[in-house]
């Protein structure tokens, strides 16, 4: 009861914020008729929806980290968050609270990007919904992220790390703009280190029915998730201990 | 039983003392208001108090329970309502309210009764269901006072319910808090020699986490040999005595 009260009220704060909608939502669509139609006028195959939908998807849950720090950081800035210390509420609940709400706003994230992508000629199959089941583990990771920053950084240092830097962090290391073998060297291993270009690679897989090539990524993905969802527990603690 | 009790409740942060060895009593159903300088101590007696932040050393009763040892007791009588408005933003007074009463366990009818019933008592009807991040610094503390009594507390933290507020919000919140006085037990912190005054039935003066003087406003006037309630708040803080010393 208690942790659904404070679950609703997280859903609420995130979804009655236009700003939210319009990045959550409006961009990643926007991302996606924008690159097909430049695909569409180019004669190489860059950004073929088959392979540009699931970058999408993965790169639209950057968000879901900016809306989870941002709301955790302005709780503790409002004293909102002391007030509600002093409650029955456990560190359960509010960890729980914060996390689980956001995973299916993370899956109609997906759902509407894939319809979009229907829409532009993505083929329907029963693919599209593994994707859209495998896209939540991916979805923790960055839900997980933002709990972890909110509880470290203030409402500007969200800002500028989680809006600016993860965003763009994101995008170029995950091989949804361009093939990270173009590049190659130390920024393809950089890349190849971090959980972002696993997961596309992960939702591509999966889209394409291609189940084997899940792996190695999946570990990648799964690693991430555990080890950030972790420390996200451990410094939320912490800060909660310093009140 | 008072219902609170602090054996010399201490809070040390590496090298500084916030609160020293603090021995104080506060009398069920009293209106006590803790008063300093920044940094004499009053918001970490309150947190400590409120079981936000642990003490150091000693240990402090609610109602019998410690704030060391039986944390889950203690956060069943208490409310705070603290320094910044911590209202949830973009949920209606309405919803704000609702929350309060969800995170205390209250559903269904219970839940519609003390809302409605806060709602009367605090006059938020007309703006029930505004987003309370849109509404005024006066109307955000009357909430915040209001969410803090959803769980029916026996002792209520005020810490500087007036700060910023101007003087029309600031008289109307003075009428709210002193609608509380003598049904449970309240706790100020303030800034405002008038508001401590205007409202108290006992202030506690404190200095660099120590508690200098204690009685009520006409008693520590008496003792500090002034007319004004303010000098004598400024003779004691600057005399910085000990208890014990005299005043």
């Amino acid at each position: 009861m208690r942790l659904l009260t404070f679950s609703g009220r997280t859903a609420k704060e995130i979804l009655r914020d236009p700003l939210n909608l319009a990045f959550g939502l409006g961009f990643p669509l926007v991302l996606i008729f924008l690159l097909s139609a430049i695909q569409a006028n180019i004669p190489v195959s860059l950004f073929e929806i088959e392979r540009l939908t699931p970058g999408i998807t993965v790169f639209g849950l950057s968000f879901m980290t900016l809306f989870a720090a941002t709301l955790v950081a302005k709780d503790r800035e409002s004293a909102l968050l002391q007030r509600l210390y002093t409650t029955p509420l456990t560190a359960v609940d509010f960890i729980f609270g914060y996390m689980l709400p956001i995973l299916p706003i993370a899956a109609a994230q997906s759902i509407v990007c894939y319809i979009a992508a229907i829409c532009l000629g993505l083929p329907v199959t029963v693919t599209i919904v593994y994707a859209v089941l495998f896209i939540l583990p991916v979805s923790l990771f960055f839900i997980a992220l933002g709990l972890l920053c909110g509880s470290v950084f203030g409402v500007k240092q969200v800002g500028g790390i989680c809006g600016a830097l993860l965003t763009n962090l994101t995008a170029f290391l995950s091989g949804v703009w361009f093939d990270l073998e173009l590049v190659g060297g130390a920024f393809k291993k950089a890349a190849n280190l971090l959980p972002f270009v696993h997961a596309v690679e992960l939702e591509r897989a999966v889209l394409n029915g291609d189940y084997a090539a899940i792996y190695p990524h999946i570990w990648w993905v799964l690693g991430y998730t555990l080890v950030t969802a972790a420390l996200a527990v451990l410094l939320f603690l912490r800060q909660m201990k310093r009140q | 039983m008072e219902a609170i009790q602090t054996e010399r409740l201490t809070k040390k942060y590496k090298d500084l003392t916030a609160v020293d060895s603090l021995d104080l009593v506060v009398h069920e159903g009293e209106l006590f208001s803790l008063l300093g300088v920044n940094g004499a101590g009053k918001t970490t007696t309150i947190k400590m108090l409120s079981c936000l932040t642990k003490p150091t050393g000693g240990d402090a009763k609610l109602l019998g329970s410690s704030i060391v040892k039986n944390t889950a007791e203690v956060k069943k009588i208490i409310s705070v309502s603290p320094q910044e408005t911590a209202v949830a933003p973009n949920l209606t007074v309405k919803e704000n309210l609702e929350l309060m009463c969800g995170v205390h366990g209250f559903s269904g009818d219970k839940k519609k009764q003390k809302a409605a019933e806060l709602t009367e008592q605090f006059e938020l009807a007309q703006i029930s269901g505004k987003k309370a991040g849109k509404l005024s610094g006066g109307w955000q503390r009357r909430l915040s006072i209001a969410m803090a009594l959803i769980s029916e507390p026996k002792i209520l933290f005020l810490d500087e319910p007036t700060l910023g507020l101007d003087v029309i919000a600031r008289s109307d919140l003075w009428d709210t808090i002193r609608s509380l006085k003598g049904k449970i037990t309240i706790i100020l912190t303030t800034h405002y020699m008038e508001e401590a005054e205007a409202l108290s039935d006992r202030i506690g003066i404190m200095k660099s986490g120590r508690l200098l003087a204690l009685g009520t406003a006409e008693e520590l006037k008496g003792k500090a040999g002034t007319d004004k309630f303010e000098d004598a708040f400024i003779a004691i803080v600057k005399g910085g005595r000990a208890p014990g010393e005299g005043i």
